[in-house]
C-alpha cells in the first residue's frame, strides 16, 4: 500500500495530491450556508460532503416547490407572456 | 444583455448563465401553457404539469451551461432532442476523455485506485459512504474521479442555486396582483 508521500512524489499531471484535493474541499465549504461560525480546516472531508448532499437535498426540494408553485400559476392564469417580457426586463 | 453566447469564457459569468436559463425556461414555460389550453385539472394532469415544469427547469439549466459541464452533459444526454446538439460538441472533449480514462486504467493497474488513497483509512470509510451519496446526487457523478466530482459540484450547487433565484423571481413577478396591467 503506496503512502501519501510517494503518490504526491510520482505525481504527474492526472494524479491528484492532497493539497489539490483539499483545496478544492474548502472551496466546497465555502459554499454551504454556514450554520456556525467556525471555519476550520481541520472539519473533515467526510462532514463537508454530507453537509453538500444535504445541501444539494435542499435546493432539490426548494426547485420541486417552486415547480409546484410555478404549475398552480399556469393553470391559473394566462400569465406566461407577461412573465416572459417583465422578466427579460428585469435581467 | 452585452454577452455573447459565443464567447469562449472558460468560466462562465453567473449573470449569463442566469439569463440564458431564464428565458429558456420561460420558453419551455410559454409552449407548456400553451399545451395546455384544454386541461382537465384532474390530479394526474397537475402531477404531470409540475413533473413537466420541473424537468423544464432542470434541463434549462443544462442547456444554458452548455456542454462544458460533466454534470450538464450528463442531464442533456437524457433529454432526446439535445442528444444530436451534444454530440459534435463532444467529439474533442471524448478524445481526452478515452486517453485520461486509459491512463487511469493502467495506473489503477500499477499502483491500485490513484484516487481514493489520498487519505488514511481511517477517514476514508467515513468518506465513502459520503461520496457515493454525493454521486448519486450530482448528475453524471458515477462516472468523474473524486477530484473532478468536488469540481462539478461547486459548479452544481451555483447553478442551482441561479435556478432557485430565477423561478422566485417568476413567480413573484407573475403573481396575481402584477397580472393586472396586461
Amino acid at each position: 500500500m503506496s503512502s501519501r508521500r510517494t503518490r504526491s512524489r510520482h505525481s504527474g499531471s492526472s494524479r491528484v495530491t492532497d493539497d489539490q484535493i483539499n483545496e478544492l474541499v474548502s472551496k466546497l465549504q465555502q459554499l454551504l450556508p454556514e450554520m456556525h461560525s467556525r471555519r476550520s480546516d481541520k472539519r473533515s472531508a467526510a462532514k463537508v460532503l454530507q453537509e453538500t448532499c444535504n445541501y444539494i437535498r435542499s435546493l432539490h426540494r426548494e426547485v420541486d416547490d417552486l415547480s409546484e408553485r410555478l404549475s398552480e400559476l399556469l393553470e391559473n392564469t394566462d400569465t406566461t407572456q407577461a412573465a416572459l417580457i417583465r422578466n427579460l426586463l428585469m435581467q | 444583455m452585452t454577452d455573447h453566447k459565443n464567447h469562449q469564457i472558460p468560466t462562465a459569468k453567473p449573470s449569463s448563465i442566469k439569463t440564458r436559463f431564464a428565458i429558456k425556461f420561460l420558453r419551455a414555460m410559454n409552449k407548456l401553457n400553451n399545451k395546455n389550453k384544454n386541461n382537465k385539472n384532474t390530479m394526474s394532469e397537475k402531477h404531470k404539469r409540475f413533473l413537466a415544469i420541473r424537468a423544464a427547469a432542470h434541463a434549462s439549466m443544462a442547456s444554458a451551461v452548455g456542454p462544458r459541464r460533466a454534470w450538464s452533459r450528463a442531464v442533456l444526454r437524457k433529454i432526446p432532442n439535445q442528444q444530436k446538439q451534444l454530440h459534435y460538441s463532444l467529439m474533442n472533449k471524448q478524445r481526452t476523455r478515452r486517453r485520461n480514462i486509459r491512463r487511469n486504467r493502467i495506473l489503477l493497474i500499477t499502483r491500485g485506485n490513484p484516487n481514493r488513497e489520498n487519505y488514511d483509512h481511517e477517514e476514508n470509510e467515513d468518506e465513502d459512504e459520503e461520496e457515493e451519496d454525493l454521486r448519486e446526487l450530482v448528475p453524471g457523478g458515477k462516472e468523474m474521479d473524486f477530484c473532478r466530482l468536488l469540481n462539478e459540484t461547486a459548479h452544481y450547487i451555483k447553478c442551482l442555486r441561479t435556478q432557485v433565484q430565477v423561478m422566485t423571481n417568476i413567480l413573484h413577478h407573475s403573481s396575481p396582483s402584477n397580472i393586472l396591467y396586461k
